[in-house]
């Protein structure tokens, strides 16, 4: 749309290359993002099917479908497709999508990095994902792999996923880099940090930490590659080592690794809530300041995931206090939410109706997480089905719901189509219903004594695992039937404004639908 | 009783639903934490329903306001919204009130934490460690030492056979204990991590190789109680239970003379004679104990995984490397040294495994006999 | 790409390896933090033993436990299994150990000290666990521990259980972390004990 003068860089064309060779050669913000997109999506129904045969499996008890040893592969591959193949490229691609245009600025800081970032997931994926073919099977120690199960114990892939992890890492800290560089160098003028909109916080906050602490993920598994190959002994205990090492250096990763998968959907939520409750956000320096705490505690409480290995009583103790103190800046974000609702205009469009959820569902999982911080209970929580459901309950109706959320509000401007409103909101009660079937029950079973990570149980669990595993079936089902709403939206729909939503605040609201291959080649004028 | 005997279609769903429960075991009413036998277990139950009901509490009066609003803000009800967006007395209202809330839940969790610390002592210390995929226990003071393997038939797991009432809780060695004296655990593990649980004493403490955790209790109540193995160890993790008996005085005692007993008679059944079908029949258990899942009911193993036993040159052929392998594992692969099994167990199981599945006619016929595994013991300058 | 914008795309670049360096340097500092506070359980040879003061305190149980890791299949156990021992005063404790195969091996002793705040406050001037042990086919040897339970014990622990668990690392002789010396009391020698 716009006419002014264009950057140098699209000298011999006005939009998009054509063919195929333009998705491998795109710098373009927009097309990455939706490369990110459709990757992870993909992704999340691998690892979906993958969590189908899980559940398939323990829908009774007794080994029906398949082995011990394959089951657990299963899980340890559902795991890490979940977190590094599904939840956070498509963060990513949401960022790339929308960071520029919130900012008003043209592109990423670094476009053909951001290139580089996005296609070497595929390949890290690819390879991850034979290693099912190999002798010996893919990993089966947990995506947590603990030494020495995950080095000693290990089979022949163990060196494969080693190298995979490298290049998830290696792209995420390339697109973490390119983010914060692109918000702290090329933001409009006018567009001040206490101006910018939640979701562009969320994903600045969750670039630093992604800087900070996918290197130390990256230190874990070459300190795992030098144990088994190079006879080192970090982890193994004989070589004076400590199995226990291994797991501070991974949590400290792994802690601030999940806020790193809910921090932008807090941002998401921010935006949807506020488009739909017709009103601004309330308390938008709180929300900032409150993301802020979030992120700096997560450093300083990875050890509430180790509080049986034998951690002196002070260490406990301090793990326990810090852990619950994460409770304060999160509850403050859930008041403002439900304060921008009140005495709102509120309509209930599909992207409303999953952020609602979110914050119903996630608080509940914010809730057991509470729970598991209460370091004397968490002996009888640690390790069983009520960690899985707590963390399914902030990582699927709290994630996931916020990714499709984000799907369902942002498509109009990103396609020019509106999406079948019937649909979205017969998919979003088909995966409401289906994610709650799934993971309350957990919370039963595990309470009551069943272990996880094990592909049978004892006879007392059997009722509520049937119900779960019918659940998962309906989950997953329904995201098939929200692959065929986003393919039919792509391909056509009602016609969609610039506005798209009547409340719908932001720079990108500016711009036509779908918005143009370049926008904001110069930056806009802020009042 | 066919489907189309069931008049009407929600007898039907009855009826497919009921076929698909497995077992009257099955239990709609396993909902929550167990209360357990030890004053700790009560203390952590109270512990986890205070914050429990907390968590209820303030989840009703939160979500009760945002309900209200999405029944009475809607834009039919409301079509102007408010315009407020800020307020800084109600901010600091809200983070001051959660802390406050979070300091009334941390000050029993933090007494009850220290409760658990203060580890002392038993009366009896059993030493707990871990192994891919049982358990052994050696209680310090009397010198008994047991595995205790699990016990649920392969037949229940496979289907074959309805699964018995402790399914995947049941071991062939319980672990006694007497009522009202401190036990005191000390964890450790053989190889990967492993982690020890039970949940009626509220103890759950990881068993890593090459350290020790302890653990104690003081139980009140009689009776037989099953934990579990909590945490990822390879492929049988979910089948490694732990069962443990708490009796009487009188009765621990006379378990305790038993044990020695069986110790002294298990020095003694070294140095008898033993003749083939003898040591194959003790074999054949041995081997449907420790050996079977790796190479298999017959022998046959797993290609490119476990080597097959049935016809390899070793089980047929050479006799010493046989015994070397039992005795001291294979380097840089999967295979363990068992020299923790009684001279007998060993005998036995190479013995068997030297003789079944036509080995017996295709090798050299040589069997192992209890002496032979002292010998292999002895110094050799 | 603007002038600022280069600036913090050369800091975050030098932000990442030093965070792939501090991943690293957990391995150390784990072990500093761990003497430092004197928790976990890690006991390390005890420097300054001259200067402690010897002296009577009071009585406190001493525990034993020995662990075979995983292809370890030498007899490895305590000579006592419990001991009740004075605070501020030495002690020689021994393992009785056999190489029962007909090779050449090498083991490595790990402790383990528990209630894990004891460690800070045994103080080993001598152990088997300082460096590998070599035994022969057939070899046996009773190996020392030379300790002392100081008189700074909190009042709140009376026992304190000694644990440990041997490897087999005939494989990793070259590549080790303890030195390369033999120190062990041979069974047909002077018993050994102080």
């Amino acid at each position: 749309m716009s006419s002014a003068v264009e950057n140098h860089h699209e000298d011999h064309h006005h939009g998009p290359a054509k063919g195929l060779t333009r998705w491998l050669y795109t710098t373009n913000h927009k097309d990455i993002g939706t490369l990110y997109l459709w990757f992870s999506f993909a992704m999340f129904l691998i690892g979906g099917a993958m969590a189908m045969v899980i559940r398939a499996e323990l829908f009774q008890p007794g080994m029906q479908i398949i082995e011990p040893e394959f089951y657990n592969q299963m899980i340890t591959l559902h795991g890490l497709i979940m977190i590094f193949g599904g939840v956070m490229p498509a963060f990513v691609g949401l960022a790339n999508w929308l960071v520029p245009m919130m900012i008003g600025a043209p592109d990423m800081a670094l476009p053909r990095m951001n290139n580089l970032s996005f296609w070497i997931l595929p390949f890290a994926f690819f390879i991850l994902l034979s290693s099912l073919f190999m002798e010996g099977g893919a990993p089966n120690f947990g995506w947590t792999f603990y030494a020495p199960l995950s080095t000693t114990y290990a089979p022949p892939s163990v060196t494969f996923f080693i190298f995979s992890v490298h290049i998830m890492g290696a792209s995420s800290i390339m697109g973490a880099i390119n983010i914060v560089v692109t918000i702290m160098n090329m933001r409009a003028p006018g567009v001040g940090l206490m101006k910018m909109p939640l979701f562009v916080w969320s994903w600045l906050i969750t670039a630093y930490l992604l800087i900070a602490v996918m290197p130390v993920l990256a230190a874990a598994v070459t300190m795992m590659l030098m144990d088994i190959h190079f006879g080192t002994s970090f982890f193994n205990a004989a070589g004076g080592g400590d199995p226990v090492l291994f797991q501070h250096i991974f949590w400290f990763f792994g802690h601030p690794e999940v806020y790193i998968m809910i921090l932008p959907a807090f941002g998401i939520v921010s935006h949807i809530i506020e488009t739909f409750s017709r009103k601004q956000l309330f308390g938008y320096a709180s929300m900032v300041w409150a993301m802020l705490s979030i992120a700096i505690l997560s450093f300083v409480v990875w050890a509430h995931h180790m509080f049986t290995v034998g951690l002196p009583l002070a260490a406990e103790l301090f793990f326990m206090w810090a852990t619950m103190l994460i409770a304060v800046p999160t509850g403050v974000k859930v008041f403002n939410w439900i304060a921008t609702m009140f005495r709102g205009s509120i309509t209930f469009e599909t992207p409303m109706l999953f952020a609602i959820a979110f914050v119903v569902l996630f608080t509940m999982g914010g809730f057991s997480g509470l729970m598991l911080a209460i370091t004397p209970a968490d002996f009888q929580y640690h390790d069983t089905y009520f960690v899985v459901a707590h963390f399914h309950y902030v990582l699927v109706p709290g994630a996931i719901f916020s990714i499709m959320a984000a799907v369902y509000y942002w498509i109009p401007k990103w396609t020019g189509n509106m999406y079948d409103e019937r649909l979205g909101k017969l998919h979003f009660w088909l995966s409401f219903i289906g994610v709650n079937v799934t993971f309350f029950p957990q919370h039963f079973i595990g309470l009551a004594g069943m272990p996880r990570r094990v592909p049978d149980y004892a006879l007392q669990f059997a009722d509520w695992n049937m119900v779960s595993s019918v659940g998962a079936f309906l989950f997953g089902l329904s995201q098939v039937f929200f692959l065929f709403i986003v393919i039919k939206t792509v391909m056509g729909g009602k016609k969609a404004t610039a506005q798209v939503w009547e409340g719908a605040r932001g720079l990108e609201w500016t711009v036509a639908s779908p918005a143009p291959y370049h926008t904001f080649t110069t930056p806009p004028k802020i009042d | 009783m066919s489907l189309k005997s069931l008049k009407n279609f929600p007898n039907k769903l009855i009826f497919i639903f009921i076929l698909f429960t497995n077992s009257v075991q099955a239990d709609w009413f396993a909902l929550n934490m167990t209360r357990g036998v030890t004053d700790i277990s009560n203390e952590v139950f109270e512990l986890h329903m205070l914050i429990f009901w907390i968590c209820v509490a303030i989840g009703v009066v939160v979500f009760s306001v945002m309900f209200y609003s999405m029944y009475a803000h809607t834009k039919k009800k409301n079509p102007v919204a408010a315009t407020f967006h800020e307020n800084t007395k109600v901010e600091i209202a809200w983070t001051i009130i959660p802390f406050l809330i979070l300091i009334a839940m941390a000050i029993p969790a933090s007494k009850t934490l220290v409760n658990i610390y203060d580890d002392e002592a038993g009366d009896i210390n059993i030493q707990v460690t871990g192994y891919q995929w049982k358990w052994q226990y050696r209680y310090l003071e009397d010198d008994i030492s047991f595995f205790a393997n699990p016990a649920t038939d392969l037949d229940e797991i496979y289907n074959l056979v309805p699964k018995g009432e402790n399914y995947l809780q049941e071991v062939d060695e319980m672990v006694l204990i007497p009522v009202g004296k401190k036990i005191r655990f000390l964890i450790t593990a053989n190889d990967v991590i492993h982690s020890w649980w039970m949940p009626a004493f509220a103890i759950k403490q990881d068993a890593i190789p090459g350290f020790v955790n302890t653990a104690w209790t003081i139980v009140d109540k009689p009776g037989i109680y099953r934990g579990k193995c909590t945490e990822l160890c390879g492929k049988n993790h979910g089948f490694m239970p732990i069962v443990v008996k708490v009796v009487e005085q009188a009765e621990y005692d006379e378990w305790v003379g038993e044990k020695k007993e069986a110790a002294f008679k298990m020095a003694e059944l070294t140095t008898k004679d033993w003749s083939v079908e003898e040591l194959v029949a003790r074999g054949e258990d041995v081997y449907a104990l420790n050996c079977v899942a790796c190479h298999q009911t017959a022998g046959q193993g797993i290609p490119g995984i476990f080597p097959a036993l049935a016809g390899s040159d070793i089980a047929l052929n050479n006799k010493a490397r046989h015994i070397e392998i039992l005795m001291e594992g294979v380097q840089g692969a999967a295979m363990n040294s068992f020299d923790y099994l009684s001279e007998v167990e060993l005998a036995a199981v190479i013995t068997y495994t030297r003789q079944a599945w036509g080995n017996a006619k295709s090798g050299d016929g040589e069997i192992v006999i209890p002496k032979d595994i002292v010998d292999y013991k002895e110094p050799k300058i | 790409m603007n002038e600022g914008a280069k600036k913090t795309l050369k800091r975050l670049l030098i932000a990442v390896p030093l965070m792939f360096a501090f991943g690293f340097a957990l391995v150390p500092l784990y072990d500093v933090f761990c003497e430092v506070t004197g928790i976990n359980g890690k006991v390390f040879q005890s420097k300054n033993v001259d200067k402690l003061v010897i002296e009577d305190g009071r009585p406190i149980g001493l525990q034993f436990i020995s662990t075979n890791n995983e292809n370890m299949p030498w007899v490895f156990k305590p000579s006592e299994e419990v001991m009740t021992i004075s605070t501020g005063k030495y002690y020689t404790a021994t393992f009785y150990v056999k190489n029962t195969t007909n090779k050449k091996m090498t083991a490595q002793a790990v402790p383990s000290v528990a209630p894990s705040n004891a460690a800070a406050h045994l103080k080993k001037l001598e152990c088997f666990c300082f460096e590998q042990q070599v035994l022969m086919p057939g070899e046996e040897a009773l190996l020392p521990v030379k300790l002392l339970v100081s008189n700074d014990l909190p009042k709140n622990i009376k026992n304190i259980t000694l644990s440990y668990t041997i490897f087999d690392i005939t494989e990793y002789e070259d590549a080790s972390m303890a030195n390369n010396e033999m120190n062990h009391e041979n069974m047909d020698n002077h018993g050994g004990q102080y």
